[in-house]
């Protein structure tokens, strides 16, 4: 690991007056990890631990406020959160390990990097190491004709396939969340839909962010009158794994119609993905299976699986239908 | 592995009277990396296996008082060449003033090479498999993942901190009992684990412990049995 100063401002003024080269280090749960492996060398690290960053709050529009330094545990823990944001809660709770939520925070899960097995490992591998274009542009990427099982079908490009790894981000992206951030120039919302970049030829910008601007609040719009969130996440093992394929869906029912959907997708994206076809097939249709299975199929219709990974849109159909009716079950 | 460790009491790093230091206060004057301390040196069995070429631990025989405030941000300090800063941890409800300490340590490393409180283990070093867990406020978090400097001001609690041979925390005793580890590199992440998940908004089933211990590999495979261990301890709770 290289050597790098450290500064642990108390204020969000100072933590910005930071050197532009700085990056910000919260529960270090990513960050850490790849300065071990020399993929991150920051030089210096301005700890954003002590910033007023870590309430949940309620919003005069009925809304909730989540501070970016909120631990992932608090977040899935919080009453207003299960009980009005289940699909949050639960998202958070399929991810990681109890010890990486306890330290993880909302704005570290969002800005997580997207990342596979090559990216991880720059010097093993072949002589010089495994090309990969996010971590060193321009070196290729070893996962288009490598091991690929676990890599994306949706928002690829030629230059990387990495899924990204969030469960957290999936539930955000179906329930319409806003992303406050702050930086030199100032104060600015982001859409949950922007903030994630897909790579195309700059795998390495993964998302809306300027230099020197940091992630302060997470907001989630009003609670949808009647409706009901689920996440299903489909895994090689039962707990502590990246998911193959998993669903968000937030739906609400009327007289057997549905009124209203959200549906985003994970463990298939470059980015969380959601799912404006599957939306499109569900809305005003009856809850049923045809309908279900109709929206699955339309979910997954643009998917370029590649040779491993072609099981992921199969996978990825059902994961969706089961969702969607334990949602409405 | 050339480097030389000096377990010494040091007193070359006294430059005036000290006041007393309270009996929980300690403070460790760390070399700069890369320079041996002078005069001889005598090994300990862990520091010759450890491998990690490490600078020299040097506990003053009159120690400086630590005063440091509660609670202040470990900046880099003057007496600190960048990359290193001095913090004051509180382990085990004892207060550690570590001088020169470099920023890249990890909390995992400092206590283990710094504080010789070996009881951590280090398995992975990357989070994956929760043999280093301690508690940081009371909450499990994996040490290998948390630079030292960061944890000013924090409570941590170590295996060490938990209970003794004589008397064990209800759950070092449950782990004896129903025999919760084989080789027992992994026992005391999974032991920091159970015990915090004690406190943890968890379900009552056998699954959601196994859920809840899931930050924690056990190679030898005693999963079974420490499920046993953590099943009793909350009956009895």
């Amino acid at each position: 690991m290289q050597t790098f100063r450290y500064s642990k401002p108390s204020s969000i003024d100072q933590a910005l007056s930071g050197a532009p080269a700085a990056k910000f280090l919260a529960g270090g749960t990513t960050l850490v990890d790849l300065m071990k492996l020399n993929v991150e060398q920051p030089q210096t690290l301005v700890d954003i631990n002590l910033l007023p960053l870590s309430k949940i709050e309620h919003l005069p529009s009925g809304g909730l406020r989540i501070g970016a330094l909120v631990r992932n545990s608090d977040l899935a823990w919080n009453t207003d959160v299960k009980e009005s944001y289940a699909v949050l809660s639960q998202a958070i709770l399929s991810g990681a390990s109890p010890q990486l939520r306890n330290m993880a925070t909302v704005g570290g899960n969002l800005l997580q990097r997207t990342r596979c097995a090559y990216f991880r490992e720059p010097a093993s591998g072949t002589p010089g190491g495994y090309g990969c274009n996010k971590r060193t542009p321009g070196t290729g990427c070893a996962a288009l004709q490598g091991l690929h099982r676990t890599h994306a079908v949706f928002g690829t490009s030629n230059q990387c396939i990495a899924t990204h790894p969030s469960d957290m981000c999936v539930a955000m992206a179906a329930l319409d969340a806003e992303i406050h951030v702050q930086g030199p120039k100032g104060k600015r919302t982001i859409p949950f839909a922007d903030f994630h970049k897909l790579p195309g030829n700059t795998p390495h910008i993964e998302n809306a962010l300027e230099p020197g601007e940091l992630v302060t609040y997470v907001d989630l719009p009003k609670p949808v009158e009647g409706a009901r969130s689920v996440y299903l996440k489909l895994r090689d093992r039962a707990s502590y794994e990246f998911a193959l394929a998993s669903a968000a869906v937030v739906v609400r029912i009327e007289s057997g119609h549905i009124l209203y959907a959200r549906v985003a997708l994970g463990g298939v994206g470059t980015k969380p993905w959601r799912s404006h076809e599957a939306e499109a097939e569900l809305q005003g249709k009856p809850a049923n299976a045809a309908t279900f299975h109709k929206a699955a199929e339309a979910a997954l219709a643009a998917a370029k699986p590649r040779t491993d990974n072609t099981f992921k849109v199969e996978l990825a159909r059902r994961c969706l239908v089961r969702t969607l009716k334990l949602a409405t079950a | 592995m050339a480097e030389r460790v000096d377990l010494r009491p040091h007193a070359s790093h006294v430059t005036s009277p000290q006041p007393e230091l309270a009996p929980d206060q300690q403070t460790l004057e760390l070399e700069p990396l890369n320079v041996s301390p002078t005069g001889s040196s005598r090994f300990s069995r862990r520091s010759f296996l450890s491998g990690l070429g490490a600078t020299g631990l040097l506990v003053g025989s009159t120690p400086q008082a630590a005063a440091a405030p509660a609670i202040a941000p470990p900046v880099e300090d003057q007496a600190d060449a960048p990359g290193s800063a001095t913090v004051t941890l509180r382990i085990n409800g004892k207060s550690y003033t570590l001088r020169s300490l470099d920023t890249r340590a990890t909390l995992l490393d400092t206590l283990r090479e710094r504080l010789h409180l070996t009881g951590t283990k280090k398995g992975c070093d990357h989070g994956q498999c929760g043999a280093c867990t301690v508690h940081v406020n009371d909450r499990r978090v994996n040490s290998c993942l948390s630079f030292a400097v960061m944890h000013e001001g924090d409570e941590i609690t170590t295996i060490e901190g938990l209970g003794q041979p004589d008397q064990m925390h209800p759950v070092q005793a449950a782990f004896v009992e129903h025999d919760g580890y084989q080789c027992g590199y992994c026992t005391s992440g999974q032991i920091m684990s159970a015990v915090a998940l004690l406190k943890e908004p968890i379900g009552p089933a056998d699954d959601d412990i196994q859920h809840a211990m899931a930050g924690n590999i056990c190679r030898c495979g005693a999963y079974g049995n420490i499920v046993a261990a953590v099943r009793q301890v909350r009956a009895r709770a």
